[in-house]
């Protein structure tokens, strides 16, 4: 393994890639850079499969149109990591801000505390890419808005409430959202419906639950004892008479 | 608190501006004229319209103490205005029919200055403000006004990209009238319903920008008709009708009363917004959060920003960083 060490204190991100990537194409396995403090898009389309450890607090757009790398973040992080992320995994040690994994089309998302508003917003699959958001803790309204692919699951640990905003699943027309507990439909948002666990839910539930543990420590077999609910769109397509005519 | 942690705070999140415009304003800064309203004015050509000015506030009560503001040639930016300062007493006895005749006869200088001398514009006016304006980036701006130099005990800083109106010096925030001061994020899509409704009030609207309306709107609300913040942000950014439906009786009934009494006033669009007086602060977004905001405290401080690394660069040691709900509001008091 090949550690490579960047401090990025006071550096704009643009210098701060071009170090990155340099460190990937000099074969660099792993990349550790410490004082990151507000520079956004971090890891931009970087390819390959090194990973990054960002310590400090990455600016917006972390890991966008990545492809293959894993980033740990030991930190919170500020609005939309994992903006249409091909392939790859970002870890958060910490939160982070609205529209996370938005528009993400395949690989992983991973968030030990809670996320903010449209977490998931425009996830979508294609063929074998299939994007997975993980929350440790809670979501805030508009999870998973017109999301057409991929799957959202939230564990709630350490919240009241697993759901407690409005518009849940709003305009979602693929993909599904798995929440533990049980959900007051008030909260469904528009073309959102409640629908029964499959077989294939179960594993693909206890896959990201195991996942999440590995990265953050956690009791799966507790988390996996729980119920969980599952939001999908209300028909093949909810809004075909909204947008288009036959 | 002096200037320099905000100027690297707010430079930190240059890449949300366009260098066209930014600000910030200061309260605690004239301790020595506490009790006078420091009108802030930028003149296109000061021989020409200071006269006028000068005129208008003779006319309405007395000037203590006036001077051009300093500012320091950097070479960034273009001093296409001079901003100037009054600290003016105004003559209570010439409003004697309003209980705040100071506030009025005030707003109603700024008014008048704004919309009826061309080539002067008041930018602030508030007792014990200062506002620092101009186009430029943050770091520039700070720099030309040195604000390293202003002490004060709540800070704003405002970075613009302006989008749908030019950028200028006047359309820079925080915009200010009197006590409130307001910085924006976002677009207020109600601003013509919002503008008819202040206007119909005695304000005018001279700034090209949305974001003014903001200041009055809480001149209005707060000052006016005495609403506490909780209520004031509530008509402005009210709930939406089901979840009015469900509250209890009580609440249910007090937040229609306020979606009926406030409706024109309610506002609509993507907005992160701060509102400072001399008694605190409040941030608070539209309701279904089409904008960043995250405060942050340590021990009687609050931060609030539109991302957490800038909290974190003002005070590496801040804890409690939060994200506040849609449309609620985060108030910070001054204690002392």
């Amino acid at each position: 393994m090949k550690t490579v060490r960047i401090d990025a204190q006071g550096l704009h991100y643009t210098p701060l890639n071009t170090m990155i990537r340099e460190a990937v194409a000099g074969g660099a396995t792993e990349i550790v850079i410490d004082h990151v403090m507000g520079q956004r898009f971090i890891a931009d389309g970087l390819k390959g499969n090194a990973t990054l450890v960002i310590n400090g607090v990455p600016g917006g757009d972390l890991g966008m149109f990545m492809s293959g790398p894993t980033c740990v973040v030991n930190g919170n992080c500020e609005h939309a990591p994992g903006n249409t992320m091909d392939e790859g995994t970002i870890v958060i040690h910490g939160s982070a801000g609205d529209a996370v994994a938005h528009s993400m089309r395949g690989g992983r998302v991973l968030v030990r505390d809670s996320i903010g508003y449209r977490g998931g917003i425009h996830m979508k699959q294609y063929d074998s890419k299939r994007p997975q958001l993980i929350i440790g803790g809670c979501a805030r309204a508009y999870l998973g808005e017109y999301m057409a692919g991929g799957e959202i699951l939230v564990l709630g640990t350490g919240c009241r409430e697993t759901v407690t905003e409005r518009g849940l699943g709003s305009g979602i027309h693929g993909g599904a959202i798995f929440v533990r507990g049980e959900v007051d439909e008030w909260y469904l948002g528009v073309g959102a419906r409640k629908a029964p666990l499959t077989g294939t839910d179960r594993e693909d539930i206890e896959s990201m639950v195991r996942e999440f543990s590995r990265w953050f420590g956690t009791d799966a077999d507790a988390l996996l004892k729980e119920p969980y609910t599952k939001i999908v769109p209300s028909s093949a397509r909810p809004f075909a008479n909204k947008y288009t005519w036959e | 608190m002096d200037g320099s942690q905000i100027r690297k705070a707010l430079s930190l999140m240059d890449e949300r501006g366009s260098g066209e415009g930014s600000g910030y304003v200061v309260y605690g800064a004239f301790p020595e004229f506490r009790d006078y309203y420091a009108i802030h004015v930028f003149f296109d050509n000061i021989h020409l319209t200071k006269p006028a000015v000068d005129e208008v506030l003779s006319s309405w009560g007395a000037v203590r103490h006036e001077e051009e503001v300093p500012t320091y040639d950097t070479g960034k930016i273009k001093k296409v205005h001079t901003p100037y300062r009054y600290f003016f007493k105004p003559d209570p006895s010439l409003m004697p029919r309003s209980a705040t005749p100071g506030d009025d006869i005030v707003t109603q200088i700024v008014m008048k200055i704004n919309t009826t001398i061309p080539g002067a514009l008041v930018y602030s006016s508030g007792k014990n403000v200062a506002v620092f304006k101009a186009s430029g980036w943050p770091e520039e701006v700070a720099d030309f006004y040195r604000i390293e130099d202003y002490e004060g005990y709540i800070w704003l800083g405002h970075n613009r990209y302006p989008t749908n109106t030019p950028g200028w010096w006047g359309g820079a925030h925080p915009f200010n009238l009197l006590d409130w001061s307001v910085v924006h994020n976002g677009e207020i899509t109600s601003y013509g319903t919002n503008m008819r409704y202040i206007e119909s009030f005695g304000y005018t609207c001279t700034m090209f920008t949305d974001t003014e309306v903001v200041a009055y709107l809480f001149d209005l609300l707060i000052r006016q008709h005495n609403l506490p913040p909780e209520i004031a942000v509530r008509a402005l950014a009210p709930p939406f009708w089901d979840e009015i439906e469900r509250m209890p009786e009580k609440e249910r009934l007090l937040n229609t009363a306020l979606r009926l009494t406030y409706g024109p006033a309610m506002m609509n669009g993507p907005f992160a917004i701060v509102v400072a007086s001399q008694d605190g602060i409040v941030g608070f977004t539209d309701r279904i959060k089409l904008r960043p905001l995250v405060t942050g405290t340590n021990g009687d401080r609050l931060y609030i920003s539109s991302e957490e690394a800038a909290i974190r660069t003002y005070d590496p040691d801040v804890t409690g960083i939060e994200m506040p709900r849609a449309g609620e509001p985060v108030i910070g008091r001054v204690i002392a």
